[in-house]
């Protein structure tokens, strides 16, 4: 097939990386408004999750949002959020809407992780007199690394993922390479559409890699072994 | 903002634009239902396999998890060079997605088939066939269920990502109405529509569920 070959002769082109609204500013937007989603929904969703997790209530609830959010259209957020007054338009709105998607994973992780700590630690911790504030943050918050560092990996690859669909918005990001090859038309666009899509592709591959590295790195070696699963 | 209204919720919206609606909506439901129909014939026997040859579970669930790390614009990327601006594009990545839903929870399901029951039955001289049929696939039924709810919720959502190839049922209104001068109505309108989608065919499978296994109707699962 030609398409493929001329997908790299257009990533080979290095005026498509430089060029204004290229490769590279392209690649720039779509970190910032990702890292952007992702820190905002932690910082939403790890107190919380964590505070759940220990007084053990809301898994309920939890599900029933995880469920919700599931059946919301990225689209129509996306395209939803700019029409409100409060929120406007520019990168505000497509960062708010990948943050909500964002936050389900960390919230469940987050959650599940002080519920698996083994009672009998929680009930030494309180025996030696510990306070509900000191075992949440001496023993239930070190112990659930692992799951945090989970929830962090699926939320942050989700949102990388879910950013292209910011081109939709005429949003900025990766997706843009797509969204203009298809506005090209398939004959002359299609190397754009194809270059996009393998760029897109390898940075959320190459995240999830380098998030996994990072996930084995931060949980302590003792709790290597343990299947954490999603 | 100044000139004419444009509200979120109009009847009149509505009343003067049910074929445009219903065209959309049967378009999504269409795309919906047969994507989660060729992944669960794909998905379920492939799961089936990978379960009875031990051998293959783990490289299959690796293979998925990677299709499943690329964003669902990247593969109509990857496809529409090839297939065009075609159902074939968006039903493909559609099935593509469902199918590893399906895949996963179903293996799981079978994998949750405690080693005791196999020696019971293969003690009471089951043959395979009939060990898959009457002991493994009842047991494994509520996590199969489970996926293909899943399934079908995710594959509703993601249909509206089809408009990028001009095939997105309800996610074709979303677009034109946030590109024609930020129609609010319709953007809303068919937003709700494609989330009502979601939830009806969620409690048909719920109901599917219940008439499957008339054993777990007593116990309420989460």
């Amino acid at each position: 097939m030609n398409v493929l070959s001329d997908a790299f002769v257009w990533l080979n082109d290095p005026l498509n990386w430089t060029i204004r609204g290229g490769i590279a500013q392209l690649l720039q937007e779509h970190l910032w408004i990702s890292a952007a989603s992702v820190l905002l929904a932690c910082v939403l969703a790890w107190p919380l999750g964590l505070w759940l997790g220990h007084i053990g209530k809301g898994g309920g609830i939890m599900v029933a949002f995880a469920n919700l959010t599931r059946a919301i259209p990225v689209v129509a957020l996306l395209t939803i959020f700019p029409l409100i007054a409060a929120i406007g338009f520019g990168q505000r709105p497509i960062i708010l809407a990948l943050t909500i998607f964002a936050i389900p994973p960390l919230l469940a992780n987050a959650y599940l992780g002080v519920r698996q700590v083994d009672p009998g630690v929680r009930e030494a911790a309180k025996g030696m007199g510990l306070s509900p504030w000191q075992v949440l943050t001496k023993v239930e918050l070190p112990l659930s690394i692992p799951y945090l560092a989970l929830g962090f990996r699926t939320a942050a690859v989700q949102v990388l993922a879910t950013a292209t669909l910011a081109a939709f918005v005429n949003g900025g990001g990766l997706g843009m390479i797509i969204s203009r090859g298809f506005g090209l038309g398939m004959a002359s666009g299609g190397d754009q559409i194809l270059a996009g899509g393998i760029l897109v592709a390898a940075l959320c591959l190459v995240a999830d890699g380098v998030l996994a590295l990072v996930q084995r790195w931060v949980t302590p070696k003792p709790l290597r072994r343990q299947n954490v699963a999603a | 903002m100044s000139s004419p209204p444009n509200p979120w919720f109009s009847w009149s919206y509505v009343e003067n634009n049910v074929d445009s609606l219903l065209a959309a909506l049967q378009e999504h439901i269409l795309l919906t239902v047969a994507a989660v129909l060729i992944a669960a014939a794909v998905g379920i026997p492939l799961a089936v396999l990978a379960y009875r040859v031990p051998w293959l579970a783990t490289p299959t669930l690796a293979a998925t998890a990677t299709l499943y790390t690329i964003p669902s614009l990247a593969l109509f990327a990857f496809l529409a060079p090839f297939t065009g601006l075609s159902v074939r594009t968006v039903l493909i990545g559609l099935v593509l997605y469902a199918l590893i839903l399906i895949l996963r929870n179903t293996l799981t399901g079978f994998q949750q088939v405690p080693s005791e029951v196999q020696e019971v039955a293969r003690g009471m001289g089951y043959s395979k066939m009939g060990m898959l049929r009457r002991i493994e696939l009842p047991i494994a039924l509520p996590s199969i269920m489970t996926g293909l709810r899943i399934a079908t919720v995710s594959t509703v959502a993601l249909v509206t990502v089809g408009e990028i190839v001009g095939i997105g049922g309800l996610g074709n209104l979303i677009l034109l109405g946030f590109r024609t001068n930020f129609y609010r109505a319709q953007i809303m309108t068919a937003s709700l529509l494609t989330v009502a989608l979601a939830l009806v065919l969620d409690l048909l499978l719920i109901f599917v569920g219940w008439l499957l296994m008339p054993w777990a109707r007593k116990r309420r699962t989460a």
